[in-house]
């Protein structure tokens, strides 16, 4: 696993959730949300899946392999990070040690939340998510800057991501920074708007 | 070409157009009207405000409360809320003083006003028609119900709207969704909306903004429109929104937060000017007959899993409905109605206000909840509260043996403590049924307050019709 902040590259290998609707609630569930801090969630994260109804640690579940020296992208299935707005969920998944996640389709304000915390949410078509649920483990490599997936001994597929958002990622743009800066327009706006 | 509803409301909020900046392709920003807050998603982002040394730009525009990790049963003798865990009571603490060192108007547990954010927002008319509205918490769709564009947003966003009164976001699309017809007797908004998203699928509307209308949304009432508007999320959508009309107004006028006299018509006045209009178009329409809808329940562990209450579960075997009919103890092909109940919990944001519990004590009056059933009544707002007590509604309750509480999210995401058991059934008019989401292991079915209320005098999963009498 290489991960190389300056040219914006990932490679690692995935670790697949075969799973469709995996909501927030399941990536932390409420009883972690009591906390006023952002760090300290990974040891939550995927929590009811990881124990049973009395609290203890299962051996068997779905992230038993999960190693975050060797796998920093998770393949999800479809509608990934649906229901709560939490932001609780990437941030959890950051600190469990995840870059990225694939899926044919995420959930909208989920989608958001992990871009902000700088947690990769990558679309891919349903074939090409298919085929890394078939090949456990696989090698990719991905490039932010050319938004970009190497798939290896698949081919190279780009992935949508709002170019704003990719760009803030690479030039370290703070996007509150960015709208504090258009004060002029927001006082314009407050002079002409109602009541 | 005539605009929608949303579009007018997106056009009079853009502060800065999307693309607009050489080559930084930015999306829109757009100005916030209205900012609500809770305890659990705003710390942090009151935290990176003050790392930054910034104030709050607007804390007038601003209203919180406190729901979520407050506990539903009052204080004991020595003075002391029963909270869940010390975090839970840092949690509350901390919203307290983020508010008062910023001067923003809280609801906290001096204020006989304070409720579920989303049931307080409209009842103390700070919710209103074409204004947008945020808030960390993905049920802000509900005061779509007002003709409002109202949306969830993460933490990092509340941090943004708190600096900056502003937010960027991508334009969404837009969804029309068509109610024509009358609804039949013993059919609510609930069943409406569950309805809506088990033909939608819980992704249906991801990337969209919905606007329903048609005869069917019309007839409902504006707390109907609120549990309709509030489920939106549920099948992914950015916001719901419903036009405003005359009840619209009526509902408004004269509550604390709404405007006053002459602004009170030129308000209105401005509000009229919101509804689509008849030559615009949305970029995709779906089409739903009020007569196909009947009580609708879930069956499984996401809210798209629906079923009309007098059918058998989806004889499904492909991996998602086998692991949920697994967590639900259901087979494939089976009624789910007739299964015994365990919980029936009546309250959260979707129906708590004070029609959906006339409806539930409607069927529980005069009746006993079925032994082995634990039934809780929370309202959704100290206010809806006191109204209960007055008609005698809590008497109805308590004289049944249901549980009555204070105001608050409660068992809806089960975070302050009140929760199911693992294995137990739960018949909730809540809007999620995600695994664990009412304790782990629990098994949710949503429905109405009709359907919640007629399974907890049976103790049984009971179509609200095969009751005889009282059912409005
Ligand atoms: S009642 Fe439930 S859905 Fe509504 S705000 Fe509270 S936790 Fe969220």
């Amino acid at each position: 696993m290489t991960t190389d902040i300056s040219s914006h590259v990932i490679s690692c290998h995935c670790y697949c959730l075969p799973f469709d609707d995996i909501d927030t609630d399941q990536i932390i569930p409420g009883q972690f949300l009591t906390t006023t801090q952002r760090e300290g969630l990974g040891a939550f994260c995927f929590h009811s899946w990881r124990h049973d109804e009395s609290g203890s640690a299962l051996d068997e579940h779905p992230l038993t392999e999960f190693d975050n020296s060797r796998h920093q992208v998770l393949v999800a299935g479809r509608n990934f990070g649906c229901g709560s707005s939490r932001e609780h969920a990437p941030w959890a998944l950051l600190d469990m040690g995840v870059r990225a996640v694939i899926s044919s389709r995420f959930a909208d304000i989920f989608f958001n939340n992990a871009l902000k915390n700088g947690l990769l949410p990558i679309t891919l078509d349903e074939a090409v998510v298919e085929f890394l649920h078939q090949h456990p483990h696989h090698p990719v490599k991905i490039d932010i800057q050319s938004r970009s997936i190497e798939i290896e001994g698949h081919g190279s597929f780009e992935f949508p991501l709002d170019p704003f958002a990719a760009h803030c990622i690479i030039e370290g743009i703070d996007q509150m920074d960015f709208i504090l800066q258009q004060d002029a327009l927001i006082r314009q706006h407050e002079e002409r708007r109602p009541g | 070409m005539g605009q929608t509803l949303f579009e007018k409301i997106w056009d009079a909020h853009l502060v800065r157009p999307a693309g607009s900046a050489e080559g930084d392709g930015a999306p829109a920003i757009i100005y916030i009207d209205l900012h609500l807050i809770h305890e659990v998603t705003s710390p942090q982002a009151f935290t990176e405000l003050e790392s930054r040394g910034l104030p709050v730009r607007r804390p007038d525009l601003c209203l919180a409360t406190i729901d979520h990790s407050t506990p539903t049963l009052p204080a004991g003798a020595d003075g002391k809320r029963p909270y869940i865990t010390e975090a839970a009571r840092v949690q509350v603490e901390t919203v307290q003083e983020n508010c008062a060192k910023h001067g923003i108007e809280l609801h906290g547990w001096d204020s006989p006003n304070r409720g579920i954010v989303h049931v307080m927002g409209p009842e103390l008319g700070a919710t209103q028609p074409g204004m947008t509205i945020v808030c960390g918490d993905s049920h802000t769709s509900t005061h779509g119900a007002f003709g409002a564009l109202a949306f969830g947003i993460g933490t990092t966003e509340v941090g943004h709207v708190l600096a900056t009164q502003c937010l960027l976001q991508n334009k969404p699309k837009t969804l029309g969704i068509q109610v024509e017809g009358e609804l039949a007797e013993g059919v609510t908004a609930k069943d409406v909306i569950l309805h809506i998203i088990g033909a939608i699928g819980v992704d249906g509307g991801t990337g969209y903004v919905i606007e329903y209308f048609g005869s069917a949304i019309r007839g409902l009432d504006m707390e109907g429109r609120m549990t309709l508007c509030n489920m939106s999320i549920e099948c992914g959508a950015r916001a719901g929104m419903v036009a405003p009309d005359e009840k619209t107004y009526a509902w408004l006028k004269g509550r604390s937060h709404a405007p006053k006299d002459e602004a009170w018509d030129r308000a209105v006045e401005r509000w009229r000017q919101l509804p689509t209009d008849a030559d615009a178009r949305f970029d995709r329409l779906v089409e739903i007959r009020a007569e196909d809808i009947e009580p609708s329940i879930t069956w499984g562990t996401n809210p798209g899993m629906v079923i009309g209450i007098s059918e058998n579960i989806p004889d499904r075997h492909d991996p998602a409905a086998t692991d949920a009919q697994s967590y639900m103890h259901l087979k494939p092909g089976q009624q789910l109605q007739g299964e015994k109940v365990d919980v029936v919990f009546i309250g959260s944001c979707t129906n708590s206000r004070i029609s959906d519990l006339r409806a539930a004590a409607g069927v529980m009056r005069g009746r006993k909840v079925a032994d082995g059933t634990r039934v809780l009544v929370v309202p959704g707002s100290e206010i809806i509260r006191r109204e209960a007590e007055a008609e005698g509604l809590h008497q109805v309750f308590i004289d049944a043996g249901a549980e009555w509480r204070l105001a608050g999210c409660s068992m809806c995401l089960a975070m302050n403590g009140d929760m199911a058991q693992a294995g137990e059934l739960v018949v909730s008019t809540s809007n999620r049924n995600f695994k664990g989401r009412q304790g782990r292991g629990a098994r949710t079915v949503l429905a109405s307050p009709l359907t919640a209320a007629a399974s907890a005098v049976t103790g049984r999963v009971t179509d609200p019709r095969s009751l005889a009498g009282e059912v409005q």
